[in-house]
């Protein structure tokens, strides 16, 4: 069976158990949810989710159909021309070289955004497959604890 | 108006029309009950069970056409309900279930009987509430009416904590429903139905495929039209039963794991699938990648999702049926020839002629089958057959003369055993007049047999017909069949004395081995009008045939079957 990577953004009310609706579509057919992200939209009642899903085509046509005839949702989009970012945010030693780790921020549209005592926080936002890339690059500073936001995209 | 919670419940139940509620109380729910015992607005059929209880109100449903009502406590009361939600649900009942919660500081303690109600109803229900403030309840409780009743039908459980019931707010239920994100497609585009005409116009072998989408949209009467205008024959799924007449010349039958073969053969043949409120269920299509496969693809359905799911459509028509086929007619008349499928007939006819559905007499044992057509026999449209889940389940659709819609009632998409006697006390009450049939085996009826106690409580007087084999019928033919005649916990030698157990509890019971003892039983239990059971004594190992094997393709029936 044919297998995909789906970004899917659904807009639904702000209302308790809108979530549980969502991601039960999923995990009722054992489909995992690799990535969600929630936020009200401005001056609205309502919030924007984007979901990063892998699976059969078929099953993900269905889950979409699925995610249309909940109640709460008022739209569904099924992204094929995309705009799609990720942040991260790594805190690292403050004994590591803060000119390199500025440096590599800054190829990942990133930069440090705090430094306390003894850490400092360096943040990046860029597509997925190269937040991916700059978490790889980011090893060799001893990250201490690192933070993916999930993706969020809008339709070109 | 400020009233509390629970007056609300009352009062939004009165202003939908409701005259009978199915339920069982308890503590969660006692503020409603209270004010239910000071109204006279609508009847409480107490059932002995909480499970019974939704039954019944699917059954009083799917008799009425209207929306059923259950009411149940919270905890246990609920769980037990969960069964007639997820049946309601899977075969597009319109239900309102409404439960009692622990109040709410006491939710998310494992307070007694604290259960997470809508947690567990969410996969199960067209859309659930949590009622977190008694202003709400108004609002809610239309919705949940309006849900339940529109687009494609289904159960809305609303469950509200002990406490918003008592609470004092106000009450207005005159406001419209408004839900900006929930607005049903109920008329077909009509670029594609005219696609659609010149499709059926051209085609040489259509055949229609009528599924229980039409009797939720009361279309049988414009399917009835639809058919004899344009003399395309029809094959119904185990849902639809009663769309057409039986004695229609366009109806072949039911098709599916069990139809007939005529039926079969015809959906294999077909240059041109119209499906009309159908889903393309895995009992009715079998293989899938050999159903009809010349045809082009048909498919009206009020629910999107259901479009192209299993059995891709050539000619997708988002609607309700009812409103599509109103926009049919009129082109149908305009454009399709009714003698262009006199060929199409003849090969039909030939179908029926190898392989008429039926049975054979043999010994002195009554066959189970023969009882089902006697039933029809002797009550023919006065009387509504509801049924239980397995073989005589499959020989009530098959051999049942069915005339209208809503004469048939049974549970298709769960299969829930113990459906039929409570799901006939609820078509009792929606159709007194009417003698209300419970078609069961001598398994299913144990799985509510309490509901003895509400028959007779209520005067809800349904004759209980046990095809009695002394097995659990279906699996002990999949064991013979399919597993070396293993038969695991399927032999029910040991049983109880059902003529004694409707006796105790106030009904009246026939045991019955032959053919003459039938027809006195039932007609005895017809002039008594009290709850029976009828426990008729049939041929041990019938098996229910033709039978497509789970996954084989429609047109590889097994036509007989000789033990080995």
């Amino acid at each position: 069976m044919e297998e995909a990577r789906r970004v899917i953004s659904v807009i639904v009310l702000n209302e308790a158990s809108v979530l549980s609706r969502i991601s039960g579509l999923f995990s009722g057919r054992g489909y995992n949810i690799d990535s969600l992200t929630v936020a009200p939209i401005p001056d609205s009642k309502y919030s924007r989710i984007t979901i990063v899903t892998a699976g059969s085509v078929r099953v993900i046509e269905q889950i979409t159909k699925q995610l249309h005839k909940l109640i709460p949702v008022l739209k569904v989009y099924e992204h094929a021309d995309l705009v799609e970012k990720e942040m991260a945010m790594v805190k690292i030693p403050l004994s590591e070289s803060i000119s390199d780790i500025e440096a590599l921020a800054h190829a990942y549209n990133g930069r440090i955004v705090n430094v306390s005592s003894d850490t400092l926080i360096v943040m990046v936002a860029d597509e997925p497959y190269r937040i991916a890339h700059f978490l790889e690059a980011i090893k060799r500073f001893h990250p201490k604890e690192i933070v993916r936001s999930g993706s969020v995209a809008l339709e070109r | 108006m400020q009233i509390s919670g629970a007056q609300m419940v009352i009062e939004a139940l009165i202003a939908e029309e409701v005259e009978v509620v199915f339920g069982y109380p308890g503590g969660a729910i006692m503020n409603v009950y209270d004010e239910i015992y000071k109204q006279n607005g609508f009847q409480h059929i107490m059932a002995r069970h909480e499970q019974a209880a939704v039954h019944a109100a699917e059954g009083y449903s799917k008799a009425s056409g209207k929306v059923g009502v259950a009411m149940i406590t919270s905890g246990p009361g609920f769980t037990n309900a969960i069964t007639g939600i997820a049946d309601a649900y899977m075969d597009s009942i319109p239900l309102v279930v409404i439960s009692g919660q622990v109040p709410m500081s006491l939710i998310g303690t494992d307070a007694f009987q604290e259960i997470d109600a809508v947690g567990i109803s969410r996969p199960c229900t067209k859309h659930n509430y949590l009622v977190t403030d008694a202003s709400d309840l108004a609002r809610v409780l239309k919705e949940a009416f309006y849900l339940a009743r529109s687009g494609r039908p289904g159960p809305v459980h609303v469950d509200i904590p002990k406490d918003v019931t008592a609470q004092i707010a106000n009450f207005d239920y005159s406001k419209d429903v408004e839900l900006e994100t929930y607005k049903p497609t109920v008329k077909g585009n009509v670029r594609q139905i005219k696609k659609a005409i010149d499709a059926i116009a051209a085609a040489k072998r259509p055949l229609l495929y009528l599924g229980g989408g039409i009797i939720n949209a009361n279309a049988a009467d414009l399917v009835r039209e639809f058919s004899k205008l344009t003399q395309i024959p029809a094959v119904e799924t185990f849902m639809a039963r009663g769309t057409l007449h039986h004695a229609d010349p366009l109806l072949i039958s039911m098709l599916g794991m069990h139809g007939s073969y005529a039926a079969n053969m015809a959906m294999s043949e077909t240059d041109l699938v119209i499906g009309l409120g159908a889903r393309f269920d895995d009992r009715v299509t079998g293989k899938l990648s050999e159903f009809a496969k010349h045809a082009q693809i048909i498919h009206v359905d009020i629910d999107p999702a259901s479009i192209s799911k299993l059995v891709n459509a050539h000619f997708p028509i988002v609607g309700d049926v009812q409103n599509v086929l109103e926009t049919m007619i009129p082109l149908a008349k305009e454009q399709v020839d009714p003698t262009r499928y006199d060929a199409w007939h003849k090969t039909i006819a030939n179908f029926n002629k190898l392989h008429p559905l039926g049975y054979s007499e043999e010994g002195d044992r009554i066959k189970p089958q023969w009882v089902v057509e006697r039933i029809g026999q002797l009550l023919g449209d006065d009387a509504n057959i509801s049924t239980d889940v397995g073989q005589h389940q499959m020989w009530a659709a098959q051999f049942y003369p069915f005339s209208r819609p809503r004469q048939w009632i049974s549970s298709g998409g769960l299969g829930t055993m113990g459906f039929g006697f409570p799901a006939a006390m609820g078509v009792k009450r929606a159709d007194p007049k009417r003698v209300s049939i419970n078609i069961t085996g001598d398994g299913s009826i144990l799985m509510n047999i309490q509901e003895l106690m509400t028959s007779v409580e209520y005067d809800l007087p349904v004759i209980n017909v046990i095809l009695n084999n002394n097995f659990l019928g279906m699996v002990r033919q999949w064991q013979t069949m399919f597993y070396d005649k293993r038969h695991s916990s399927t032999d029910l030698s040991i049983q109880p004395d059902f003529v004694k157990l409707a006796e105790s509890f106030g009904g009246i019971g026939y045991r019955v081995s032959t053919k003459e003892e039938f027809d006195a039983a039932l007609k005895d239990a017809v002039e008594k009008n009290v709850v029976a059971i009828i426990d008729v004594a049939v041929n041990r190992f019938e098996n229910v045939l033709p039978m497509v094997p789970a996954g084989g393709s429609l047109f590889n029936m097994m036509l007989e079957y000789k033990e080995k």
